[in-house]
């Protein structure tokens, strides 16, 4: 039986569908017009978005808040370079995407076309791996490889260079089996971990007398809760995670400290200095929660579980690598484990937790936090909470707990001001019927809020949280501790006012200014559920973020409230 | 170890790679990222054309070169990465060298290139031209020798290497 001829374009969607895709993100351009048409008789939700920024992050958001790999398609030129902030965002916080981005027809290339880019070329850096295609027999081929690739392993966006001349092109597809002779001899996939190297980590933390887990982003990816929950419970061991691993193991139990690092609790910081084993399960010791690699635990044993063998001594060197998948590592370490006796260690974090809370004022102007603390409350921890970057983050990190990785969502290693409401969209998409909350700072809000029309036309119940202090709060934080308060480049004059903003875009918007309205101003946006809504927060501006530990300084430099005397400038990180 | 203390060295990579477009772009900006200079690099199409050998010499500290070769084995396109430095394998290189040579110190020349086992391969009443193989050291020491009669051009290949024996490099 002769097979039916389909253009590229055609054979993309089909094998989309096949891939299980339900959204594609995206904004046309003359070189994905095939694309587009293909999409016009296809069972797949386009979501056309404002800005191709736009696009990547909600793909994002949606990745993270479901696991599976999100698709983005772009045009050629201006809409693939536009994708690169998405494509650094994604690549290190390791989260699953093909991104397509047409491309002028092949006899083209090289020859400074119209809305031509090396598009390839541009983003070697900043993908997991791509693919120009110039011959339309290997598109199924490549575009299935980029699945496979992007969603195992440590995951990651892969880019597909599409000319225009490939998805016109006429093929015959051959179906699900056709194009699933993966020739990739230079990808391994770690799955099991080494039994040595796991049983020496199980009887070093069974002998060590003050133990810790490190929990990072990889335990959210590879689903690592129940093994982590039972490692925990079994052994009494306090733990700590990072900015992105938040969730992993539920941060109301009473054995977990929270966020460590520059702006973590000091609880968790203090068990880090004395702990004497450290065990990192998928956190890759990233400059934020390590300080000086140099004085980090130096006396304690550390073990590290990655995917990655390329993070195993990168930055922290350890006593004990095992390279595997988290969840995998974990079941294979439960039955090797012998508690041993930590409960002093477990009384003495628990003193540090009452000792030194988060605190802040409740009285006076409006404080981010406080906001934080009644929207938690509110949401009952249930919530997806989806962030910007930036001061209101880092409150939101302290403030808002989470009991289940996916229902964290935040940039962490790129640190992308204006990922926020787009995740939030994607987010809302691939979790419809759950509180969805972007909490962003006026500054990292007004990059991407174009995208304020997407989140509308789609009637998404997103809670646009915006945290309104007038400033770049982060950069004029260090301005004020660090550099004699000679502030520069900080000041938001002339920003909107959000609330006629939400509404000229068609959406509900709300305003708290003081602590009296938080709680009646956040429930009547949490019971409007016709589409988007936006609370502008009017939050006291010269407020800091504490604790902090001063970026290159070891963690016990931490400080832990307004200083009283003038800090020096920090000379090791940024 | 405080900072300064780094341990530097020259290296010699072998890579096994994907022969296709870009992957020689995905390589060098391992390197480049970290303000690493490659030193030489050959690349060629092995015995199954599906796949080429990179042999990289660089120059730096070991543990940016560890982080390097770690991020190179990373690349879905490379098969594997080798530091080949400390072990005993076949390495070669060949150099063309043109110096000033006039018929006054011709024989001296030809003397030089008999002790190096380098072949003439032009000549003209003021120049002569040379090929020699051999290790970077060997080389090294010819060009010193060559360096009193003026060397007018110099062009390397930069090293090759391949395991001794069965064992596959």
């Amino acid at each position: 039986m002769a097979v039916k001829k389909s253009t590229g374009a055609e054979v993309l969607v089909d094998i989309l569908i096949e891939e299980g895709v339900e959204f594609i993100f995206g904004l046309p351009g003359g070189s994905t017009i095939p694309v587009f048409d293909a999409l016009v008789d296809k069972r797949i939700r386009l979501i056309l978005t404002r800005h191709e920024q736009g696009a990547v992050h909600m793909a994002d958001g949606y990745a993270r808040a479901t696991g599976k790999t999100a698709v983005v398609l772009v045009t050629s030129g201006p809409g693939a370079t536009n994708t690169v902030t998405g494509l650094l965002t994604a690549l290190m916080d390791s989260v699953p995407m093909v991104v397509i981005c047409g491309q002028t027809p092949s006899s083209s290339l090289g020859l400074d076309a119209f809305q031509e880019a090396d598009t390839s070329g541009i983003t070697y850096p900043v993908v997991k791996h791509s693919y120009l295609l110039k011959d339309p027999a290997d598109l199924p081929r490549v575009v299935k490889e980029a699945f496979y690739l992007a969603g195992t392993g440590r995951p990651g966006p892969v880019l597909i260079d599409l000319p225009k001349d490939i998805s016109a092109a006429l093929l015959e597809y051959g179906g699900k089996e056709d194009g699933r002779d993966f020739h990739l001899p230079g990808y391994v996939v770690p799955t099991r971990g080494d039994e040595e190297a796991i049983g020496r980590a199980a009887r070093l933390l069974g002998e060590a007398k003050r133990p810790l887990v490190l929990v990072g982003h990889g335990a959210v990816i590879s689903n690592a809760s129940p093994e982590l929950k039972a490692l925990i419970e079994t052994m009494q061991i306090p733990v700590v995670n990072t900015l992105l691993g938040k969730g992993a193991f539920p941060e109301t139990h009473p054995l977990n400290l929270g966020m460590l690092g520059m702006h973590g609790t000091a609880y968790a910081n203090k068990a880090v200095i004395e702990c004497d084993l450290i065990m990192s399960v998928g956190s890759r010791w990233d400059d934020r929660i390590v300080g000086r690699y140099d004085e980090f635990c130096p006396a304690a044993m550390k073990i590290h579980i990655d995917i990655d063998p390329a993070e195993i001594d990168k930055v922290v060197k350890v006593d004990v690598g095992i390279i595997g998948d988290a969840k995998t590592v974990l079941a294979q370490m439960l039955p090797l484990l012998e508690p041993g006796d930590t409960a002093d260690w477990v009384k003495r974090v628990g003193r540090f937790r009452r000792e030194y809370p988060l605190k802040y004022k409740k009285e006076g102007k409006l404080r981010a936090q406080h906001v934080m603390e009644e929207l938690y409350r509110l949401c009952d921890g249930k919530a997806v909470v989806v962030t910007d970057v930036g001061q209101h983050q880092m409150w939101a990190a302290q403030y808002m707990l989470a009991d289940s990785g996916n229902n964290w969502i935040s940039s962490g290693g790129a640190g992308t001001m204006g990922f926020g409401l787009p995740a939030a969209i994607g987010a809302q998409l691939g979790r419809p019927g759950e509180p969805v909350v972007a909490i962003v700072g006026d500054g990292g809000f007004q990059m991407t809020l174009a995208e304020l029309a997407t989140a509308g036309i789609a009637k998404l119940p997103i809670k646009i949280v915006v945290i309104n202090n007038h400033y770049l709060g982060m950069v004029r934080q260090w301005q004020n501790l660090f550099y004699d308060e000679r502030y520069s480049g900080v000041d938001l004059e002339g920003n909107p006012d959000f609330v006629k903003l939400a509404q000229s875009y068609g959406l509900k918007g709300f305003r708290i200014t003081r602590p009296a309205d938080i709680r009646r101003v956040l429930k009547a946006a949490m019971d409007y559920n016709e589409g988007p809504c936006l609370i502008d927060a009017e939050v006291e501006k010269h407020d800091n973020v504490f604790p902090i530990v001063p970026a290159g300084a070891a963690l016990r430099n931490m400080i832990l409230e307004p200083p009283k005397r003038k800090l020096e400038k920090p000379t090791g990180g940024t | 170890m405080a900072n300064g203390m780094k341990e530097i060295g020259r290296h010699s990579l072998s890579l096994y790679v994907s022969n296709k477009p870009g992957v020689l772009n995905r390589i060098t900006q391992v390197f480049s990222r970290r303000g690493y200079n490659i030193d030489s690099l050959v690349v060629s199409e092995t015995q199954d054309p599906r796949f080429s050998r990179m042999n990289i010499v660089a120059s730096g500290d070991r543990e940016t070169l560890e982080q390097i070769l770690k991020q190179l084995n990373k690349l879905v396109d490379v098969i594997h990465a080798k530091d080949y430095s400390f072990e005993d394998v076949i390495q070669k290189e060949l150099v063309l060298f043109k110096i000033d040579c006039t018929a006054e110190v011709r024989t001296e020349a030809l003397q030089i290139c008999d002790a190096f086992k380098a072949r003439t391969v032009d000549l003209s009443a003021d120049t002569l031209t040379v090929e020699v193989t051999g290790t970077t050291e060997k080389l090294d020491a010819m060009k010193t020798m060559f360096e009193p009669f003026g060397i007018r051009e110099l062009v390397r290949t930069g090293k090759v290497l391949m395991a001794r024996g069965k064992a596959a490099t």
